[in-house]
């Protein structure tokens, strides 16, 4: 088996005394691809929130490819390798797609620093935007701002923003959220386009989709990973069918 | 072709002042002038950043101060008592970056406000340094280059000098990779962060470069009234120029411009002729936050855009 690109081990985080990440230890593989079920507050975004540093954990270690990043603020993670999208849509509304993008690709840029150096002229960025919204299909509304832009396309943005990255770990929040039938099989192709040597971990409820995406499967139940597994062992798990599928 | 005809045409605009036989006239437009640099510093926080302060008169005062003081008092040439205020004045911006930018939204502008009226109360008490309320004169203009800038017309040209000086500057940095993460900051800060950007750096490099520019303006202060005294450092006057921002445009490039004219205009020519002119800034103010509420500059656009509806698409 190859490196250990994430690593969890006893991470816990409360809100006002409740807990909503309790002791989970947790090691992912690199170029794995790992699902996140749970019902609705069983901790899964929390726990997106601090692996990526959105939110200060209050105990616990996180791992990225053997370096202690639990103390490192957000955007240095970014700069490690690690990307996310976002449940709950939070793109820049009143700028165009293309310049979502090309926030994402300064994200990891020198230029960002850079007072000097017009946005406009700078042709290389904007390419590499259009190449990045071409990937989801969207090089055709590249000036539209997002507020004209409908939710299956803020959707496909988002995940153009994590993939024109080029992470080394990517976590993607209900990708699939909200999506018409069509979209999804859309974003379902696009993710199969993801290089096979990026780590990918998701939250999703669309269980056709996700199932036939993900290769190991970890459920988390009030905060706690209760069972982790392939695809068989944790439908078979009589725990699980409690828990999640309310049987 | 249109768009360089008008900008031409701006310019030269902009130097006809310089040749004005009327006094009055060409020292309200330096007047003006110097609040549109003052504005425009104030922008970046508040138009580019999303950040409202309410002390920004610390930094013109404290550089005019500094100036006047190192002229009186110090004994230094003017050019040198000029990059010691901007200079000092920058790296106490740097210090209140540190303690303002521990909040944003409504913390950040009572820390602003606060750390402004300290200043305040020590060129007011501060007697033996500042000369309290008697301030502090008894300085010439400054000689750059050999060129004597007594005169109103020749002190218009060499405000117009810096004030092109930080328009260029502004223009430029509001464009720049820097200024759309200082945009991406002010909407959406933390999917900023959560993209590879250090919010907290980009804010504060803003904050410091404000300050920077508020000393510019405050030199330029100092230089044309030739007196300082703790007015400049007062609370109305850091309300003021946020109010120059705003009802001009804040986020634009010629709102600041507009709203100093605008305010510096009403403040000189209206009060010749009626008592209680600070009643009409009020009305005026009021019946723009009614009918523009995004600024004259941004309204006056809406209200063309309006009457062609038919405009070229979206531009990126």
């Amino acid at each position: 088996m190859s490196a250990v690109a994430l690593e969890l081990h006893g991470l816990s985080k409360s809100f006002g005394g409740v807990p909503a990440v309790r002791d989970v230890t947790l090691a992912i593989v690199e170029g794995e691809r790992r699902l996140l079920l749970g019902p609705n507050g069983a901790g899964k975004s929390t726990l997106f929130n601090l692996v990526t540093g959105d939110l200060p954990s209050d105990s616990g270690t996180i791992r990225l490819f053997g370096h202690d990043v639990s103390r490192l603020r957000a955007d240095r993670r970014v700069h490690l390798g690690l990307s996310r999208t976002y449940q709950v849509i939070t793109l820049f509304p009143k700028d165009t797609l293309a310049h979502n993008i090309v926030l994402a690709l300064l994200g990891l840029s020198r230029s960002r620093f850079d007072p000097f150096s017009i946005l406009g002229r700078r042709g290389d960025l904007w390419e590499r935007a259009r190449l990045a919204l071409d990937r989801v299909g969207l090089s055709s509304l590249a000036d539209r701002p997002v507020a004209q832009t409908s939710y299956g396309e803020q959707r496909r943005l988002e995940l153009a923003m994590a993939l024109a990255q080029e992470p080394r770990v990517l976590l993607l929040d209900e990708p699939l959220a909200g999506l018409s039938r069509e979209e999804r099989r859309d974003v379902q192709d696009l993710l199969a386009t993801i290089p096979r040597e990026v780590t990918v971990v998701m939250i999703e409820h669309d269980l056709d989709v996700a199932l036939s995406f993900a290769e190991k499967i970890t459920v988390l139940h009030y905060g706690q990973v209760i069972v982790e597994g392939t695809r068989a062992e944790v439908v078979a798990d009589p725990r699980v069918q409690e828990v999640y599928l309310g049987a | 072709m249109k768009r360089l005809a008008v900008r031409a045409a701006i310019a030269v605009l902009f130097l006809v002042p310089a040749f004005l036989p009327f006094d009055y006239y060409v020292n309200i437009a330096s007047q003006i002038l110097i609040a549109a640099v003052f504005a425009s510093s104030l922008n970046l926080l508040v138009g580019y950043g999303g950040l409202i302060s309410l002390g920004h008169a610390g930094y013109l005062g404290t550089s005019a101060y500094v100036a006047a003081w190192l002229v009186t008092r110090g004994g230094l040439s003017h050019l040198w008592a000029s990059l010691g205020a901007v200079g000092l004045t920058t790296v106490m911006a740097a210090v209140f970056g540190v303690l303002s930018l521990r909040a944003t939204g409504l913390g950040f502008v009572m820390i602003t406000l606060a750390l402004g009226q300290i200043l305040w109360g020590v060129a007011y008490r501060w007697v033996s340094l500042t000369g309290g309320d008697n301030g502090l004169s008894g300085f010439s203009r400054p000689h750059p280059f050999g060129l004597e800038l007594s005169s109103a017309n020749a002190f218009y040209l060499f405000a117009l000098a810096v004030f092109a000086l930080a328009f260029l500057f502004v223009s430029i940095f509001v464009r720049s990779t820097f200024g759309a993460g200082l945009q991406g900051a002010r909407d959406q800060p933390r999917r900023l962060q959560a993209l590879g950007w250090d919010v907290w750096s980009i804010r504060f490099v803003t904050f410091v470069i404000a300050g920077f520019w508020g000393a510019v303006a405050g030199v330029l202060y100092a230089d044309y009234n030739q007196f300082v005294s703790p007015h400049v450092l007062a609370l109305t006057n850091s309300a003021e120029v946020l109010l120059m921002v705003i009802a001009g445009g804040a986020g634009t490039l010629l709102g600041p411009i507009v709203g100093a004219a605008v305010v510096v205009l009403l403040k000189n020519v209206v009060s010749a002729y009626v008592t209680r002119w600070v009643l009409l800034l009020g009305l005026v103010f009021v019946v723009i936050v009614l009918y523009m509420p995004e600024g004259l500059v941004p309204g006056i656009e809406r209200l063309r855009f309006r009457r062609r509806p038919l405009h070229r698409g979206a531009r990126a």
